[in-house]
């Protein structure tokens, strides 16, 4: 599905990596590591398009993403580093919002059942804790149909209870046909089919 | 694609009723500076009649300004810009939606309360509607080109400053176009001319705006 053809990524005038190759298939579980600074984020936001490679190509079912454009961003569920929910809205606004921009029809059963499964109470974002943050953001990859996820550092922050919760979703992901990306520096309890390590960094 | 435009509207005019203060606090500042003149150059009729229209449209202009920083700034440091990028429509029509709603949080209430404040300057009764009408066309144009001004200023160190430096030249035209109508009006010589001058400004930013706002943002966003 997914396929990265000799990515380089330079930052200012120095060279994060070069020559990352993969090609990654349905129901694969692709996890990006490598130490603090060697371009993990970087890589992550080169394949979901919102940067560009400084060489090499991202390609999406065949076709360079570059021409895809909305198209690809419709296949694909993308968690950065930033949690992206509004500190004045509640995790359920949060979640809707997030769901209509992506052009997926937002169901308010839905809505309630992926935050009560995340345990994310109903307060206004800015009283939640970074971890409950973290957990109202993982709430969209519960909502979504989209066949790729990219996460970056998805494990950050999250109490034991969450990281096996999310390890469920991951494999579930990955059982029904889809392909997950994911960047974390530690060891986390789920089998990766296919790892990139970006090294030690520059 | 409309959705989401819909979409991105409503979530704006939401995130400005929890944030009624910030909205507020640009009208007031409108209010405050528009009223300082008449205390500045004193009480004297005929020279605030013929300043009225100048002072409030550079009112207007500084107001409008006050609140771009927002429009993409917070959105940058909470991720939901990125998210934006990522959406089901083009980031054109989603700039376009955030440009409409800044204007109706930030220009729509201008154009309200100008009215008013004008009667401080004891405008002629005929010009009320004029002033109202130039910023009913104007000040759209001022949240469509600030906007591209606060794409390119994104995550920028002293970006207040500089965005005030990039986007004041380029307002100029608006101004003396939405001043120059009152003032054609007070003259007795008809305000079409500007006003028409003025809807096709909007028109021009309306058209090419929104290319422009998603080109800035995919750089600074890069």
């Amino acid at each position: 599905m997914l396929e990265a053809a000799e990515l380089e990524c330079e930052r200012g005038a120095r060279t994060l990596f070069r020559a990352v190759s993969f090609v990654l298939a349905q129901g694969e579980l692709l996890r990006v590591a490598g130490a603090n600074g060697s371009g993990k984020t970087s890589l992550l936001r080169i394949l979901c398009g919102l940067a560009r490679p400084s060489a090499g190509e991202v390609r999406w079912k065949g076709q360079p993403i570059a021409s895809l454009k909305e198209d690809y961003a419709r296949e694909l569920v993308y968690i950065g580093h930033a949690p992206a929910v509004k500190d004045d809205l509640t995790p359920r606004e949060n979640l809707e919002i997030a769901c209509r921009l992506s052009g997926r029809p937002a169901r308010s059963e839905a809505l309630a059942e992926a935050l009560a499964r995340l345990r994310v109470p109903d307060l206004p974002v800015r009283k939640l804790s970074q971890g409950q943050r973290r957990r109202a953001a993982l709430a969209r990859l519960l909502v979504s149909e989209a066949p790729l996820w990219l996460l970056d550092e998805p494990f950050a922050t999250l109490d034991a209870q969450g990281i096996s919760l999310l390890n469920d979703l991951l494999e579930k992901q990955v059982e029904g046909g889809g392909a997950v990306v994911y960047t974390t520096h530690q060891e986390a309890g789920i089998r990766s089919t296919r790892v990139v390590d970006l090294g030690r960094g520059a | 694609m409309l959705a989401v435009a819909r979409a991105v509207v409503q979530r704006d005019l939401l995130l400005a009723l929890r944030r009624r203060s910030d909205v507020a606090t640009a009208l007031l500042f409108f209010v405050i500076v528009a009223s300082l003149f008449p205390l500045g150059v004193g009480a004297e009729p005929n020279l605030l009649r013929s300043i009225a229209p100048g002072v409030i449209w550079v009112a207007a202009l500084l107001s409008s300004m006050l609140s771009l920083g927002r429009l993409f700034a917070a959105d940058h440091a909470d991720g939901t810009l990125e998210q934006m990028l990522l959406g089901a429509a083009p980031l054109g029509v989603v700039v376009t939606a955030k440009g409409l709603a800044h204007w109706l949080v930030s220009g729509l209430p201008l154009v309200a309360i100008a009215p008013l404040i004008a009667l401080q300057y004891d405008l002629a009764p005929g010009l009320y509607g004029v002033l109202a009408l130039s910023l009913l066309l104007g000040t759209p144009v001022l949240s469509l080109i600030g906007a591209i001004g606060a794409a390119l200023t994104l995550g920028l160190r002293g970006a207040g400053v500089l965005l005030a430096l990039l986007v004041l030249p380029l307002y100029v035209p608006v101004l003396i176009l939405g001043a120059g109508a009152v003032e054609m009006a007070g003259a007795g010589l008809g305000p079409e001319g500007q006003l028409l001058l003025l809807g096709a400004l909007l028109v021009l930013a309306a058209a090419f705006s929104p290319w422009a706002i998603a080109a800035a943002l995919r750089i600074s966003m890069e």
